[in-house]
Order: C-alpha cells, then sequence, then structure tokens
C-alpha cells in the first residue's frame, strides 16, 4: 500500500466505457479519473448506473467499449481474478458472504493456491486481528457470518478487500443499511486508509454524506457523467440539481374543497399478530379529492389498517365502507371498485419480479374486457400496447414490456405500480410508504402523481413515516401508536413536534 | 423375540455384514454431499452407481484387473459428472430434470452396453472379485476384529474416505472454494475464483465416487452384473445426505443406521419366519430411515446456493 506521491499517472482511469442491456444503455462512454489517497464520490439516480460501471471495473460485467487503465496499463476485462490482482476491492451492495461459514473462511477465501494441503488458519487469523485493530474494523474471526449484525458483515466485507492488498476500494451505497453510529465508524475507518494512500470509490445517493466525507464528486445521469466537480465547491442544490437534470420540486398540494366519503372506519377493532399492531376502536372518513396523512412509528397497527382496506384481512367489530359497500376479504372485488393498492414491500408485494413488466402491468384487470378475450383468453397484442403506452406515460426506465421486472430500479418499479393502478382512474388510493427508499427525483414523481389523483377526485391514505412529506401533502393528519388512532386534525392545525409527541404515545390524542 | 434380537448385535457376523452393506452406501453418499456442497444436486446418482457397477465389472471381465477396474468405473463416473455438470452449471437447466434424465440414460446405457458385449450371456458370467484382507494384528481382536478388519480392501477404502473427504472440505483451500460454491456462488466470484470450474470439477470428483459405490456392488459384494441390481441405493444416498445435514461424519452414522437396519431384517426374517411375512422385514429398514430422516431434517443446515444456477455477468 505504499504510493508515491505527487504522481502524475492516476490511479485508475475509465477511458470511454460503454455497457450495453439490449437496448438500454447503462454506461455511456464514461470517463473518469482517480488518484491515490482521494475518496471520489459516484453520485447518481437509482438506475443511473453506478452499480453497472463499478462491477465492469470488478470484472462481475465486461464493457462493450472503452478500457480501464491501472497505473496507465489495461486491466484485463471481464476478469474478477484480474481486478484483484490489481488491486480493487469491492464491498457490494448485497452483501457477497456465505452466512453459514466463518469470518475467517470468507476472507480467506481465494487467497491460497487452490490446491494446496491445507489452509494456513493460524497465520490468517493473525493477520485478520492485526487488521482490526489498525483499522478500526473489529470481528471475531471464528464466528459464523450467519451470527453478525449488517455492520459487523461490511467490516468483514472490508476486511476482504484490505486482506488481499486492496489500493482501491469500491463501496456500493455502503451506509444504506447502516445506522448512524455505524456509519460515523465507517467515516472514521475510510479516513486511516485514505490516509495510507488507498482510493475510495464512495457510491451514494445521500448528498449529506457526500458533502461531508468525500473529495471528488462524479455524477452519473442517465448513463452519463454529468459533471464532475470538487467537494468542497459543490452544494446541495449544484449536485441535486446535476443529478436530476434539472431543479428537483417536490410538489405541494393545493387547496381544494372535500367531496363525498369514499371510505368510513366506524369504531374498528381488528386483531393482529401483536397487541400493538391490533386495531382498537378506529374511526377514520377519507373523503373525495382530500389525502388523509397517517403518522406512525413502524408496527403500530398501520400495517393492519393496510390490509383491512385493501381487503387481506376483515374486522372483528365495527363498520367498514368502502366505495360505498361493507369490507370484504375479496381483494379483487375492492379492485373492481376503484380501489388502488401502492403496497409498502414493492418487492415482496408489489410486483412478480420474475414475470415480465407487461403481466405485472395486467395483473389486476387480467379479466377485463379490454386484455382478456370473452375474460378468458389474454390478447397479448394488447397488453404489450397497453403497456408500451404506459411505459411511455408513466416515464418507466427499462428495456421493454417484455423486460423481467425485477430488472427495474427502485424508483422505475414504483412507477410501474402506479401505472397499474392509477391509470383505471381509482377513486381511493392506499398509498403505503409510497416513496420509501426512492431518489428525490423519483419522490417528486410519485408525490406528484398522488396529486393528481387527488384533484381528480380520489380520496388517498397516505401512510408515512416522513413527518416532512405527510405535512407537504395531507389535508389533514391523523397518528397511530399501538393500534389507536387519533382523529384526523387539519395539517395546518398541527405542528411537526406535535405529531412527534403523539408518534411516541404521548400528547393528549393519543389515546 | 427381542432377547434374541440383542443376541444378534452381539454376533460378528452381523457387524461384518453392516460394514458390507454400508461401503457403496458411504462411497455413494460422499459422492452427492460432495455435488451438494457445491450447491448441485446430482439425482443422475442412481444411473452414475449403475453404470460404475457395470463397467468396473467389464474392465475385469475383459481381462483387466481389479484395480484397473475401479479406476475405470471413477473415469466413466466422472465423464456422467461432466455430462451433469454441462447442462447444470454451464446452462443453468433443472438439476431435478437433469439428473433424472442421467439417471435413466445411464442405466440404460450400462444395460445396452452389457448386452453389446456378452449378447449370448444366459447365466450372468463371473469375475473373481476382490477378496477379503484380514489386517494383521488387528483382525484378531475379537468381534470388531472379524467385523472391520477382515474386510475387503474396497471397503477400507470407503470407510477411509470418510475422514479424507472431511478434511478436503474443511482443511484445505479447494474445500473452502467448494463449499464456498454451495453457499454464494458471487463471494466466489468475487474472490477471483471461477464459479463454473469449482461446481464442475466438485460434481466429476462426486460423481466418480458414486460410480466406485457401484463398482463394489459387483466387484466386491457379488461378483457378477445382473439387472436392476442397484436396486435404489442411489436414492437412499440422496435421503443420507440430508440425513447427514451435508457433514462426512454424519453421513457415515447414517449409513451405518440404514446398513445396520438392513443386516438386522435379513437374520430377523429367519427368526420370526411364519409369524410374520418377509416383505415386512424387506421394507422396514427404509420405513425406520424414513423415520430418522424426519426427525434429523428437521434440522439440517442446507447449502444456501444449493439448486441455484450461477451464471456470469448476469444483472443481478
Amino acid at each position: 500500500m505504499t504510493v508515491k506521491t505527487g504522481d502524475v499517472t492516476p490511479l485508475l482511469s475509465f477511458r470511454g466505457v460503454t455497457k450495453r442491456f439490449g437496448p438500454l444503455t447503462a454506461n455511456d462512454a464514461i470517463s473518469l479519473d482517480l488518484k491515490a489517497g482521494e475518496v471520489l464520490a459516484l453520485l447518481g439516480e437509482n438506475g443511473a448506473g453506478k452499480t453497472t460501471l463499478m462491477n465492469i471495473l470488478f470484472g462481475h460485467y465486461m464493457a462493450d467499449e472503452g478500457a480501464i487503465l491501472i497505473d496507465g496499463n489495461p486491466l484485463p476485462r471481464g476478469s474478477t481474478d484480474a481486478a484483484i490482482h490489481a488491486g480493487i476491492g469491492m464491498v457490494h451492495q448485497h452483501f457477497t458472504l456465505a452466512e453459514n461459514l466463518t469470518v475467517l473462511e470468507n476472507i480467506t477465501l481465494g487467497t491460497e493456491p487452490l490446491f494446496s494441503w491445507r489452509r494456513n488458519i493460524r497465520a490468517a487469523r493473525e493477520k485478520i486481528s492485526s487488521m482490526a485493530v489498525e483499522f478500526g474494523l473489529d470481528a471475531d474471526p471464528d464466528k459464523l457470518v450467519g451470527e453478525l449484525s449488517v455492520g459487523e458483515r461490511q467490516r468483514v466485507e472490508i476486511l476482504k478487500a484490505l486482506y488481499r492488498d486492496a489500493r482501491i476500494l469500491i463501496l456500493d451505497e455502503p451506509t444504506a443499511v447502516l445506522t448512524p453510529q455505524e456509519s460515523d465508524s465507517l467515516f472514521q475507518t475510510l479516513k486511516k486508509l485514505t490516509a495510507r494512500g488507498l482510493a475510495v470509490i464512495f457510491i451514494s445517493h445521500k448528498l449529506n454524506e457526500i458533502l461531508s466525507h468525500t473529495d471528488r464528486v462524479v455524477v452519473l445521469r442517465r448513463g452519463k457523467v454529468a459533471g464532475t466537480v470538487k467537494t468542497s465547491d459543490a452544494d446541495r442544490a449544484g449536485l441535486a440539481r446535476m443529478m436530476v437534470g434539472e431543479e428537483v420540486k417536490r410538489p405541494t398540494a393545493e387547496a381544494m374543497e372535500p367531496g363525498a366519503p369514499v371510505v368510513r372506519l366506524a369504531a374498528v377493532s381488528c386483531k393482529a399478530g401483536s397487541e400493538a399492531q391490533s386495531l382498537k376502536s378506529v374511526s377514520l372518513e377519507i373523503r373525495a379529492h382530500e389525502i388523509v396523512g397517517l403518522a406512525g412509528v413502524a408496527g403500530n397497527g398501520q400495517r393492519t389498517l393496510a390490509s383491512l382496506l385493501s381487503g387481506l384481512a376483515v374486522a372483528d367489530s365495527g363498520d367498514v365502507e368502502i366505495l360505498g359497500a361493507p369490507g370484504t376479504d375479496d381483494p379483487t372485488a375492492l379492485v373492481a371498485r376503484g380501489v388502488a393498492r401502492i403496497p409498502e414491500d414493492r418487492h415482496a408485494t408489489g410486483v412478480v419480479g420474475e414475470m415480465p413488466l407487461w403481466e405485472n402491468i395486467i395483473s389486476e384487470e387480467r379479466r377485463s374486457a379490454e386484455i382478456a378475450r370473452a375474460g378468458i383468453v389474454i390478447d397479448k397484442g394488447r397488453a404489450l400496447e397497453r403497456t408500451r403506452n404506459l411505459i411511455k406515460e408513466f416515464d418507466i426506465r427499462c428495456e421493454g414490456p417484455e423486460a423481467e421486472t425485477r430488472l427495474l430500479s427502485g424508483g422505475n418499479m414504483q412507477k410501474l405500480i402506479l401505472a397499474r393502478v392509477l391509470s383505471r382512474g381509482p377513486r381511493f388510493i392506499l398509498a403505503n410508504q409510497p416513496v420509501r427508499g426512492l431518489d428525490e427525483g423519483a419522490i417528486a414523481y410519485v408525490q406528484r402523481r398522488l396529486l393528481e389523483a387527488r384533484k381528480e377526485g380520489a380520496g388517498i391514505l397516505l401512510i408515512s413515516e416522513d413527518l416532512d412529506e405527510l405535512f407537504a401533502l395531507s389535508d389533514r393528519i391523523a397518528v397511530m401508536y399501538h393500534g389507536h388512532l387519533s382523529p384526523a386534525r387539519p395539517a395546518s392545525e398541527l405542528t411537526v413536534g406535535e405529531v412527534g409527541l403523539m408518534m411516541s404515545g404521548q400528547g393528549a390524542e393519543a389515546a | 423375540m427381542i432377547g434374541d434380537l440383542l443376541e444378534i448385535l452381539l454376533t460378528a457376523g452381523f457387524w461384518a455384514a453392516t460394514i458390507r452393506i454400508v461401503s457403496p452406501l458411504i462411497l455413494g453418499t460422499l459422492g452427492e454431499l460432495i455435488c451438494e456442497r457445491a450447491g448441485v444436486l446430482n439425482l443422475g446418482i442412481e444411473g452414475i452407481m449403475t453404470m460404475g457397477a457395470m463397467a468396473g465389472w467389464m474392465w475385469v471381465y475383459q481381462g483387466g484387473d481389479l484395480w484397473g477396474g475401479i479406476v475405470f468405473a471413477a473415469f466413466i463416473g466422472a465423464l456422467f459428472g461432466m455430462f451433469h455438470a454441462g447442462f447444470t452449471v454451464y446452462l443453468g437447466l433443472s438439476q431435478h430434470v437433469t439428473g433424472i434424465g442421467i439417471t435413466l440414460f445411464a442405466s440404460s446405457l450400462s444395460y445396452y452396453v452389457f448386452r453389446m458385449l456378452l449378447p449370448t450371456a444366459t447365466t450372468p458370467p463371473k469375475i473373481t472379485p476382490f477378496q477379503p484382507f484380514a489386517v494383521p494384528v488387528l483382525s484378531d481382536i475379537p468381534v470388531i476384529g472379524e467385523a472391520l478388519f477382515t474386510q475387503t480392501p474396497l471397503t477400507y477404502l470407503a470407510l477411509l474416505s470418510v475422514p479424507a473427504v472431511w478434511y478436503v472440505l474443511e482443511r484445505t483451500p479447494l474445500g473452502l472454494a467448494v463449499r464456498m460454491a454451495g453457499e454464494n456462488p458471487v463471494a466466489v466470484e468475487s474472490q477471483g475464483i471461477d464459479v463454473l470450474v469449482v461446481r464442475t470439477g466438485a460434481v466429476m470428483v462426486g460423481s466418480a465416487f458414486m460410480a466406485i459405490g457401484g463398482a463394489f456392488i459387483t466387484m466386491s459384494a457379488f461378483d457378477a452384473f445382473y439387472f436392476g441390481m442397484i436396486n435404489g441405493r442411489g436414492w437412499i444416498c440422496v435421503a443420507l445426505v440430508i440425513f447427514a445435514s451435508w457433514r462426512p461424519g454424519k453421513a457415515l452414522l447414517g449409513a451405518l443406521l440404514f446398513a445396520g437396519l438392513d443386516a438386522l431384517q435379513v437374520r430377523a426374517q429367519q427368526l420370526a419366519g411364519a409369524q410374520i411375512p418377509y416383505q415386512f422385514f424387506l421394507m422396514a429398514p427404509y420405513l425406520l430411515s424414513i423415520a430418522a430422516m424426519v426427525v434429523m431434517a428437521r434440522r439440517a443446515r442446507y447449502p444456501k446456493a444449493l439448486l441455484v444456477p450461477f451464471r456470469r455477468g448476469d444483472r443481478v
């Protein structure tokens, strides 16, 4: 890890690297340099091509065009082994660890010739513990990885790279899974590493982190380099503009007269898995042209309420009325009435990742006259046509209607779900954490769509943990705590502080 | 009755039979275990064992020597392992379907080759199989000596391969790569090792073990090749791997349990002869094995990437 300072040849350079997946160009002629001892931020929205670029560097993918130079020498393409020997280490966003094996086994794999009579476990253990002390990367070598916390696993991943004498460390969204304390300790480790001349490529879309912990920022947008700035010269608004391509403004709601009720709950109780999740005599009214925000710490009954309103559960007592008819345990019937469901977990309950876009688009109306002939045979031509139109209308970036849905980025997957439910003019929308995990551009898009639906007459229940979002969009806000729901009050009469107190069970109306 | 059964358990003959029955099972089970630790289910085992039984026997019948036959059987096994790996590892096809296909193909092919080379044989032709070899000194120990140390060399090979496979898997870099390939192939890839090569190698070596297990039956337990003589032993091995929770030591334990029950039932048949139909005893080891499986398999920690194909450069 000795590096000459003042070297003119950059440690690493990308020269016109291009990578295509079918018709989608993930990286378009990308060129950039990395110097020893610097932390380079790779900033961009989901799907901008950051991870693809790093996967090319690490040899997981083969670039279609362009070259990568290490110390001025070309790096063989598509070989992880060559990348490791050139001193590149990568901490993947989804860790590449084997849970049933020990920390030491995970770290030492591939470091010894495969055909030797025994593994030198003692030497490995010594090297790991000395590195652990040196860089503040504490990890018990004999523990199974499956027993470690997420933060500990990340340390193991970093140790894995350092164990192989990495000079360039790639961190793909490292803080996405960490608590604030764990993030701080990660940044301290990075400082120790760069002090020794190690170069770090830090992928993120969190502007705060980038501004306070990196030296230089390269912004990617739609697969191209949108700009390169020194972090000391950068500011939040400028980076955000470069990342999205325009000024990102989250939309605000315009005043509107509410219409007739679309959902009415009167003294509804419903048992759920835990006491805190069970609804206790909940009353709520949602009217047309109205967004009711539901605040609360996760696990206080929001999921139970969402199940009730999407036909996945029925109340034990009390009255449920959804779009003029009683609650039901038949989700299809609710969809037919005009209920739109934006589920909390896109991947688990929103889409079927292995199925193509078009099948996910028509999944709620597969028997409608428009899609199915005589309600039995799916007209694939029409379904594809419809999907193509929606891809255009909702700006879903993808390879096409036949692409597998799991390949979409988070924001595009959410747009797919919006396209599915909003294109049918719903009268009640259950939006459960609709912007969780999305980047700025996608957040603004989803919120704008919800406000448009409100304007067209839908009543919306917006479940969110983000108070800023709730206050920006909601006409009225109710707070859920331990299965109790406070009366919904106009957002203008509440403050963030008040709602925060109610979320923790204090405040007058929580009970 | 119970007393008679217990008495059987104390005879050297019973234990010697158990060890004899366990040999092909342990070889097959280790073979399957190696494949599965690398993440590839190999249901070709039944056919590969049949092929090994035929190939090894035929080598000797055509004038080759016994150990040459074992090497030949192993080679043929590895060849079928390469087929299996080609389809499942490189092309990522269904491991279940490919494996059953290999079993059907390899079984039929071995009968076909047997008939082709010996078209006129009516009574099954015989070879001179491996002879029991009494280990000096050790074979003089009462009961244990006769049971453990007057077996054929192939049995010693089978028993010694248990610690050998354990050592390679747990203590060598190669074994670590194999285990990692079965747990998280991306981790192997991102440490610069070719997952496909590791998996293919494991499947080939595992299949060679299976074929030697098959050859044991025609070259050590018997002296001839019959149709259907593997008789489901391959499937037993697949179950034993799960029973063993993918550990070689436990695999030996499971195989011993099954073999012991099998040896016991033969003797119990003679005891109970008139009162209970003998089919009941034939069934008993399988029934008890299923019961043991149910108990053990619930705690099994299976390789995380078993059955999951790995494709390089795929978008993840």
